[in-house]
């Protein structure tokens, strides 16, 4: 501390990495902020006063909530059914060798290589050409469609990573086929394909690019902020923006924790 | 090396580990078939095939009153490129400005976190992470009210004659920031930085921070070290955290669209409103098919040039 200077360059890393993270945070700041805001006015752009109004009664606004629980819906069932499907392709691309592996690992990647607007065009123009109407159920293929590489891809890194030597112990030791999958192999990947459910969850729950093409007239939440970007933003939308920081914030914390407390209690 | 090594008979075979009793089953050997078969259907039927019928849209001809029908009209791939390649352009030029300051800002955190942190790492992780499950449209409105005409932000930035160096660039117009170029790109960096921090983060934190050690008894200095091994180390992340920028980016048009005005509509905002506002569909689907190959063309490129870089 004795050159201000040559500390500054020594710890340069730090306050540029902290720099990016205040970045990163200030909008979930104003978001809690303005949650206790009382506007005047359809926006709640400019700070007028402190009120609880808004926590008191987040379902207040018309429609919100309906559309909060039709994307929590959506994301549940489409988190479902991507993880089923992501984790069967997994573990047939790491386990087994078959013809068109290659075909498979790329039909897997491209969704992910591709700007979203034009996925989310190319299934408008396919509901559109075969005469479908859009609303719960487009939205819900749309979703799984998309959370299915992503799943893919986390489940794929933990079982590639998996002892196969775990296994075979599993089997020399008499387990049956079915035995050895739910004992010994499932619970070696089950962080791979909770973080790919995590993923896809969360993936699904804020998609608004591919839901607003595909979405007619049903309103998941993203599409209810974004018309309100337009026709107003009450506060709860800031309300439910911050409860669900902290919520993520709460779960990420505890998963940590619980294995943490795994760690310790394995002993090596 | 010499031919005649073709000619001399292979090896040997080694003995098969297993007896041709145990060869697999026709079941056992189509379980892998099984295993794909729902999620490759999936794909195959709402992702292969709606781009078929979105190339067909393409070259389609007609109104929404008489109806489309494919007349393999070429010319609106051209008629829409010529028309729209401002926002082309402008798309290209913001995710690829986002992308840098993704890469600029992102650096910095995930080599604090990957090597710096401690025992604050993952709350650190946790901070980068949680904005995933916040909803992005909110976050993105909340720049609205940060950049706000004369808020503090906006002041600031003028007071240290920030704004008269964008302005000189053409990124801002007088004080405001609100509207313009530069409220976008700052938006997009913004709304991709975790995409950007993750994969870095990741390669970081698989090298061994024995090497560093090696190159300071070689007497390299700091910046050298980073130059010469951690860099060069990190380029698997650099590589997927900007191709996982800039793709997105490139069709964004939330952020033109919240935080831009009409002067900065980006390509994802003219294909938005052909498709849902204008319902001129074959425009649609030519300019969704022209960004598409731009961006796979850029891509496939840029994977090339990393590729070697990476091998140097």
């Amino acid at each position: 501390m004795r050159n201000p200077l040559t500390w500054l360059r020594r710890n340069l890393v730090v306050i540029a990495g902290l720099g990016t993270l205040a970045y990163m945070i200030l909008p979930n700041v104003v978001v809690t902020v303005f949650s206790f805001n009382n506007p005047t006015g359809r926006f709640n752009y400019a700070w007028q006063e402190f009120s609880l109004d808004a926590w008191k009664d987040p379902c207040g606004v018309a429609d919100m909530c309906g559309s909060l629980s039709l994307s929590l819906q959506i994301a549940l069932w489409s988190t479902l059914a991507a993880t089923a499907l992501g984790t069967a392709i997994a573990f047939a691309l790491v386990r087994y060798r078959f013809r068109a592996r290659g075909a498979v690992n790329s039909l897997i990647f491209l969704p992910m290589a591709m700007p979203e607007i034009v996925m989310a065009a190319s299934l408008l123009a396919l509901f559109l050409n075969m005469g479908i109407q859009l609303g719960f159920w487009t939205i819900l293929i749309a979703h799984i469609m998309f959370c299915l590489s992503f799943v893919v891809a986390a489940v794929k890194a933990r079982v590639l990573s998996m002892d196969p030597r775990l296994e075979e112990a599993a089997r020399d030791l008499y387990a049956g086929p079915v035995q050895t999958f739910v004992r010994v192999t499932l619970p070696i990947a089950a962080p791979g394909i909770a973080a790919g459910a995590l993923l896809s969850f969360a993936l699904s729950f804020d998609d608004f690019i591919i839901t607003n093409f595909n979405s007619g007239n049903t309103v998941t939440f993203p599409m209810f902020v974004w018309g309100s970007a337009q026709r107003g933003t009450p506060v709860q939308i800031n309300v439910i923006g911050t409860a669900m920081f902290v919520i993520a914030v709460l779960v990420v914390l505890a998963g940590q924790m619980v294995g943490n407390r795994r760690k310790k209690a394995q002993p090596k | 090396m010499s031919g005649s090594a073709v000619e001399t008979a292979p090896p040997q075979a080694p003995a098969p580990t297993e007896p041709p009793v145990h060869k697999p089953s026709l079941r056992k050997r189509l379980i892998p078939y099984w295993l794909l078969l729902p999620g490759i259907l999936w794909l195959l039927v709402f992702f292969v095939l709606p781009m078929v019928y979105q190339a067909s849209t393409s070259v389609q001809t007609g109104s929404l009153e008489e109806g489309f029908q494919v007349t393999w009209h070429f010319g609106t791939y051209w008629d829409a490129f010529t028309e729209y390649y401002p926002q082309f352009l402008r798309s290209l030029l913001y995710a690829g400005t986002a992308t840098a300051l993704c890469l600029l800002l992102g650096y910095p955190l995930a080599y604090l976190i990957a090597f710096k942190a401690g025992r604050w790492r993952n709350l650190l992780l946790v901070l980068v992470i949680a904005p995933f499950f916040t909803s992005f449209l909110i976050r993105t409105l909340a720049w609205k009210t940060i950049l706000a005409d004369g808020g503090p932000v906006v002041a600031g930035l003028n007071a240290i004659g920030f704004l008269d160096v964008t302005s000189w660039l053409g990124m801002t117009e007088g004080d405001r920031v609100l509207a313009t170029p530069l409220a976008v790109v700052c938006g997009l960096t913004y709304n991709f930085l975790p995409f950007m921090i993750l994969p870095l983060y990741s390669s970081l934190e698989r090298i061994d921070t024995r090497l560093h050690e090696a190159a300071g008894d070689l007497y390299a200095r700091p910046a050298t070290v980073f130059r010469k091994v951690t860099f060069p180390l990190s380029m698997p992340g650099v590589v997927s955290g900007t191709l996982l920028t800039f793709i997105p980016a490139s069709g964004d048009y939330v952020n033109a669209e919240l935080l831009g005005s009409t002067d900065t509509r980006m390509i994802g905002n003219v294909i938005q409103s052909q498709y849902l506002r204008i319902l001129d569909y074959p425009t649609a689907a030519a300019l969704s098919f022209i960004l598409m190959a731009i961006v796979l063309i850029m891509v496939t490129i840029y994977i090339r040039r990393a590729g070697t870089e990476d091998l140097v």
